[in-house]
Order: C-alpha cells, then structure tokens, then sequence
C-alpha cells in the first residue's frame, strides 16, 4: 500500500515541536535584540532578514511537516525562492531614486 | 488508512485493474495540495508587499521612526507562535483519534487569535488616536502610514479568516463531517499566517523603532 506523507508524519512527537517552538521563541527573541543595537540600517536589515529565514525554515520544515515530503518540500522551496527573487530586479531603481543624478533631484 | 489511499483503494475497488492507479502529486492528498498551491501564491502576494515597502522605504529620504515601545508587538508575536504550538497540539490530538482534546485545542488556538487581532486593534486604535491615517503621518512621510497601514491590514485580514476557518472547520470535525486531513489542511495554512508575521514585525516594526 501507498505511504503517504499523512502517514509518515506520525513518526514524529511533540518533543520536536516543543524544541521547534522554543527556538522560534528564541529566534524571535533575537530579531528584538537586534533592533536595539547599534549599528545602521542596512546591518540591521540584513542580520533580521537572516534570522526571519532561519525562523521560516523551522516553521516551514517542522510545523507545517515540509521536512516529511521530500518531493513537496523541493517544489514549495523552488517556486517560492523564484518568485520572491524575482522581485528583487527594482532595487537598485530605489537607490537611483534616492542618489540618481541629475532626474532625482 | 489515509485519506489518499482510501479514494486509490475506492478506485481499485470500481475498476479492478490496479496498473490504472495514479498516485497524488507528491504523494500529498488533492485537498492539502491545493492549500500548498494557495500558501506559495499568498507568500508571494506578501512578498509583493514587503518588497514594495522596502522598495518606497529606501526611495524615501528622513524615513519616519516612531515605535518608541515593542513591547505590545513582543506580545502578539508570542501569542502568535504560542498559536502555532497549540494547532500542531490539536492537529497531532486529531491523528490519534482524541476529538475532544483536538477541539479544545483547535478552540485554544481560535482564542489565541483572536487575541492577536484585538491587540492589532488596539494598536492601531492607538496610532490614529496620534493622527495616522491610510493617508495621512504626523512623523512626516504619508507613505509610512499608507504601507503600515495596508501591510498590518492585510496581515490582520489573514489572521481573521484563519479564526473563522478554523472555527468551521473545528465544528465540523467535532460533528463528524470533516477528518483530521481537514484539521491538519486549515492548520497549514495558520502556520503560514504565523510565518508571515516572522517577516513583517522585523521589516514593518523593528526597523522603524525610534533610537
């Protein structure tokens, strides 16, 4: 008979999840931190950004089962990294905005 | 059995050739596939909106600061990853056939939330008491306001249908007209709301945090 990912997800306890849960607490707990350091935006950015990843991933792999189903997993993480790239091309349009001569000013 | 093999042995069973199966797209059932295909096309409505944010944000020159306390925004983020723990409690509570405890878990989750939203609301409440608008800043730039404003709305917005999904589904399920495979689908997507917010309190909030 067929396994699905329904069925393997049983192999995992709430352990995992209590431990997924406390990291994510733990992650978010530095997102904070960070905000209060010193540093400029960009580092800021940057170093938040890292930690929203780390804490998606733990979510995406443990919470929502993504870790379970190798297949999914590879097709969820190729769509959404292409689109979320995808996005990224008007950025250094904002720059030119800000510091782009001489129609910016 | 699961619910995928259920509707294969069903097809066995009508057409007595086994060679004919098609096994579900990544072996992942029609109906939580669909919210997969849902979850990734909302990821990128959102990922639109913060790009769009960061986008305006870096145009604008003397971009406005005015969270002086996170201390409310720390709060709703921790009910809502508490939210996350508590449905993987209700779905896992569903898989091992203990209804009861997945409903009042499912319903712990439903308070959690709406929690959340009536401490978006209050803040909220409480920057228009300052004089924020969709199209209006006191802090300088009325873009702030517009993206704050739309970025948090749509996220709340999110939040609210999850609450009202989740009641529904709950229901049924302790009536007996939907499984745990349903539980376990609406649960996906609140894990997705909770992972938004992963994104929006450091971009939308930490970064605009007055020094």
């Amino acid at each position: 008979m067929m396994t699905t990912a329904a069925d393997s997800k049983h192999s995992t306890g709430m352990g995992k999840d209590l431990i997924v849960y406390v990291c994510l607490l733990a992650l978010a707990g530095i997102q904070f931190f960070i905000a209060y350091q010193n540093i400029s935006t960009s580092q800021m950015f940057v170093r938040m950004l890292s930690v929203a990843v780390i804490e998606a991933g733990l979510a995406l792999l443990f919470f929502m089962h993504l870790s379970e189903n190798r297949g999914l997993k590879w097709f969820v993480l190729i769509f959404t990294v292409a689109v979320v790239f995808g996005m990224q091309y008007g950025w250094s349009d904002s720059f030119r905005l800000l510091d782009g001569v001489p129609w910016a000013h | 059995m699961s619910q995928a093999d259920l509707s294969i042995h069903a097809q066995v069973s009508r057409t007595g050739a086994t060679e004919t199966m098609t096994a579900p797209t990544f072996s992942v059932p029609a109906k939580k596939m669909a919210m997969w295909l849902f979850i990734i096309a909302d990821s990128a409505t959102f990922a639109g909106c913060l790009v769009a944010y960061g986008f305006i944000r870096n145009a604008t020159p003397d971009w406005p600061r005015p969270f002086h306390s996170i201390t409310n925004v720390a709060i709703m983020t921790l009910i809502l990853l508490t939210s996350s723990l508590t449905m993987l409690i209700g779905v896992r509570s569903a898989e091992q056939g203990d209804k009861a405890k997945a409903f009042r878990f499912t319903m712990i989750t439903v308070a959690l939330g709406i929690l959340f939203a009536v401490l978006h609301i209050r803040e909220w409440m409480g920057m228009i008491g300052e004089g924020a608008t969709l199209f209006h800043n006191p802090w300088g730039t009325p873009l702030f306001s517009s993206l704050f404003f739309s970025i948090t709305g749509l996220h709340l917005l999110h939040v609210t249908g999850g609450v009202i999904a989740l009641i529904a589904v709950a229901l049924k399920y302790q009536g007996g007209r939907y499984n745990a495979d349903d539980l376990e689908i609406t649960g996906l997507y609140w894990h997705f709301v909770d992972l938004v917010w992963m994104f929006v309190v450091p971009l939308v909030y930490l970064l605009n945090l007055a020094h």
